[in-house]
């Protein structure tokens, strides 16, 4: 065939012209995305006329007018000075220690480091040794942080020992006797009851051990150190509630399921201010004369018993998406409601709400914050209470102490958001095939 | 169940066999009369300390004290009161505080909220960043600080009553609060709110009519337009009609400060800007949610059919992303109302801060004034949830 003839057929491709310079690189992408349609074109520029209007003058205030050294206020009211640096330098350690003693903070340093020592681990999901490390850090960590916080040398009477070892025999004789009479071999369940008996004495020992610390008082203690306390052994201790109301609404014991529901509805329903003036206000009410708790102590147990509701329903939306067969091969295998839940379904519902229970935390981590109502004083507690001070009064001088403790949160919650988001499409990709 | 004979344990499988210890029906029973035993023992062991303590103490308990003068001011207050006035009224201004900032707050939380929402998902390069900015800032700071730094930071640097910024003429802004010109009714001004009353059951009226007979006869009608506009005409006509029987007091500067007009109280500005700014932060991702969660290939049916992009959203994007939207978003109105109780830190006669807070302390009646303070947002609470629990039933999708 004589293609040559076939004037009109091409035999090789037509040579290629770059787009059209409006749709390639900037230009390209600016018509398309801020500018296509004259709707689309006014939103652009109020956009930035929105941003003209807001960031010059915010950059200004805080970097550029803003003063950096000084040693008092007479810095920072100087006529258009900015954001007053030179108070939270002057101010760095009270907002992050507190008053805790000027010789001992090494001790809240090496808690910190301890908890990142734990955390880091527990964090990555390819590093090994999961249980160990989380082992480590809701036994191991709680402990040493109490000793290394308050000095540990907890005054322990030999009395509170006596009735500590007559109890501890009587849940024994008990057990025992609750052994013998259902005709169940008697060793296994004695022991583990030994164990626990042991464990907690153990844990006491330990608090009670002097080791050489300087006791320092929770009245001493602040800023980030106290944020950071109390959200911490806030989601710590509402972790295992949570695990029990959760396993409590959804028991078939009426009476059990009954009280689960109404302890979780009652602490969702209403506002944490509420529960800390209640623990503050109301506690030592309930208390036997002579037992005092102290203030810290009093907004813990409010703060735990407020986020373990809390807990509770992210830990029940995980284990309401463990599909049926679960449960029931784990009843299939003959396995115990206890063993069940600890071996099958527990390992497979928590894994699930991670991102719930980072979430929570957040939630408490900014809660924690109230906490400066009932006169503690946390990183914002700290930093309005600097306001007073007569020395580095100036108009400038609150906006700047906000605009840093916001910073501190909001590096904290961000992180913590986007690890959350982190885990969730991890486990989500799991899911999908 | 027969008694137990020799059996052990290891026959745990043998009916006869058995021992009661496997039996689910005792274990269920011990277990459950263990958990009340320890609950009813730990609440008695408190309500003991409690009566003693508060004998030693030489508390009152009861609730007497709700008769007796309460002897304090209240800084805003829209039930009659004064400082005459028993501690039941003064627990009545809290509550209507609180119910009045938690309303407006939901109000401007939600415009906010569903703007910010879908400018996140714009095309718009410009608009998603602004409005990613804002959600990330303002729902990573704890509210308490938001709103001290909107009290302390902004509005209490404010120039003093006579510096005052007048944004719009009668309209002052100063470190005393917005001072509005005040709304005084003449004989005859009632009559535009029954006007606006029955233009809003016309309205509703006419979009019932207007959805039953699209059902029956598939014709439409522009039900929302004539809905707004009847709103907004009727009682504007009315006004006309009447004579004009309102007027408007302006504020005047006296002396060091403003003589008559509404102040809005700073107090009350911060806990509103800061509650809705923060509360719209959450909304915007609850509404960015929800519309991402219709899926696209709705919108793709819906164009297959030959809806227009703007009867795609109204017919078959939104309703869908409602049903998403609303249960979140209660639990964020809740949130609001709840948070709104943070105005003790910033001095807002509240409901906390009135009757946790001055009431309690000068009766010293803490439980009575705790229980009730917290009886108060759990049937806010409980009555919304159940309200939820009942419209999620209405709208869920009836599967097979």
């Amino acid at each position: 065939m004589d293609t040559g003839s076939v004037a009109y057929v091409r035999t090789e491709d037509a040579p290629q012209y770059a787009p059209p310079s409006t749709k390639t690189g900037a230009v390209g992408w600016i018509r398309d995305n801020l500018f296509d349609s004259v709707a689309n074109s006014i939103l652009t520029i109020v956009g930035i006329a929105i941003l003209a209007l807001i960031v010059p003058p915010v950059i200004n205030w805080l970097f550029i007018d803003a003063v950096y050294t000084g040693d008092s206020r007479d810095a920072c009211v100087v006529e258009g000075a900015g954001a007053c640096w030179a108070f939270v330098n002057a101010k760095f350690g009270q907002f992050m220690y507190g008053r805790y003693p000027l010789e001992e903070r090494w001790r809240v340093d090496l808690t910190g480091i301890l908890l990142i020592a734990g955390l880091v681990p527990a964090a990555i999901p390819q590093v090994p040794f999961k249980r160990e490390t989380v082992l480590y850090l809701i036994v191991v960590f709680p402990i040493a942080g109490f000793v290394l916080l308050t000095g540990g040398n907890v005054d322990i009477s030999a009395g509170f020992w006596m009735t500590y070892a007559a109890l501890s025999v009587i849940l024994l004789a008990i057990v025992a006797a609750v052994c013998v009479n259902a005709k169940i071999p008697v060793v296994r369940p004695l022991a583990g009851v030994a164990f626990g008996v042991v464990a907690v004495a153990l844990v006491f020992a330990i608090a009670a051990f002097d080791f050489g610390l300087v006791y320092v008082e929770t009245q001493l203690w602040g800023g980030l150190l106290v944020t950071l306390v109390v959200a911490i052994v806030g989601i710590v201790a509402s972790f295992p509630v949570g695990i029990v109301l959760a396993l409590g609404r959804r028991s078939h014991l009426p009476a059990v399921r009954l009280i689960s529901v109404i302890f979780i509805e009652f602490w969702r329903g209403v506002p944490l201010i509420t529960v800390l003036f209640m623990s503050s206000v109301m506690l030592p009410l309930f208390l036997p004369d002579g037992v005092n708790f102290d203030k810290l102590l009093r907004a813990l147990i409010g703060v735990a018993l407020f986020a373990s509701a809390y807990m509770a329903e992210v830990v029940r939306g995980g284990l309401q998406a463990i599909s049926k067969g679960q449960y029931e091969a784990a009843d299939a295998m003959g396995l115990s409601y206890s063993q069940g839940m600890r071996l099958i379904i527990l390992p497979q519902a928590l894994k699930l709400v991670i991102p719930g229970i980072v979430n929570t935390f957040i939630g408490l981590f900014k809660d924690t914050s109230l906490v400066l109502i009932i006169g503690l004083f946390d990183l914002l507690g700290i930093v309005t209470l600097n306001f007073s001070d007569a020395n580095w009064s100036s108009p400038n001088t609150p906006a700047t102490g906000f605009i840093f403790a916001a910073f501190v949160f909001w590096i904290f919650c961000f992180g913590m958001s986007r690890y959350s988001m982190y885990m969730e499409r991890r486990l989500h990709r799991g899911h999908a095939r | 169940m027969t008694p137990v004979s020799s059996a052990s344990g290891e026959h745990a499988g043998d009916e006869a066999g058995t021992s009661w210890f496997y039996n689910p029906r005792v274990r269920g029973v011990v277990f459950q009369f263990l958990v009340v035993a320890a609950l009813v023992g730990v609440v008695a062991f408190f309500a003991y300390n409690a009566k003693t303590n508060l004998e030693r103490a030489g508390i009152a308990s009861g609730l007497g004290f709700f008769s007796e003068r309460a002897g304090f001011d209240i800084s805003q207050t829209l039930v009659p009161y004064t400082n005459d006035s028993t501690y039941f009224r003064a627990f009545l201004v809290g509550l209507v505080n609180t119910l009045l900032v938690a309303s407006i707050g939901i109000l401007i939380a939600t415009v906010i909220g569903f703007i910010v929402g879908v400018a996140r998902l714009s095309k718009n390069f410009v608009i998603r960043q602004l409005a990613q900015l804002y959600v990330e800032i303002l729902r990573n700071v704890p509210l308490l600080l938001q709103l001290l730094f909107w009290y302390k930071a902004v509005l209490s640097v404010l120039p003093s009553p006579r510096q005052s910024l007048e944004p719009m003429s009668g309209v002052f802004l100063n470190n005393r609060g917005l001072i509005l010109p005040e709304v005084i009714g003449q004989p005859g001004s009632g009559l535009i709110g029954y006007a606006l009353l029955a233009a809003i059951a016309a309205a509703f009226g006419i979009s019932r009519w207007a959805r039953a007979r699209q059902l029956a006869t598939g014709k439409q009608f522009p039900s929302l337009i004539v809905g707004l506009c009847l709103i907004v005409l009727l009682p504007l006509l009315t006004f006309f009609v009447t004579g004009m029987p309102v007027d408007l007091a302006y504020a005047e500067l006296k002396g060091f400060n403003f003589a008559g007009g509404m102040v809005v109280n700073p107090e009350f500005m911060a806990l509103l800007l800061g509650l809705s700014l923060y509360t719209a932060a959450f909304i915007a991702e609850i509404v960015r949610a929800g519309i991402l969660a219709v899926s696209h290939g709705q919108t793709e049916a819906a164009f297959s059919l030959g809806l227009r992009p703007r009867r795609t959203l109204q017919l078959v994007v939104i309703p869908q992303a409602m049903r998403v939207i609303i249960p979140p978003l209660t639990s964020q109105y809740l949130n609001l109302t709840k948070n709104s109780s943070l105005a003790v830190a910033i001095g807002y006669p509240d409901i906390v801060a009135v009757f946790a807070g001055t009431v309690l302390n000068q009766t010293g009646q803490a439980v009575e004034v705790i229980i009730i303070t917290m009886l108060v947002y759990l049937t806010i609470s409980l009555s919304t949830s159940a309200f939820m629990n009942w419209y999620n039933r209405r709208v869920a999708l009836v599967e097979r």
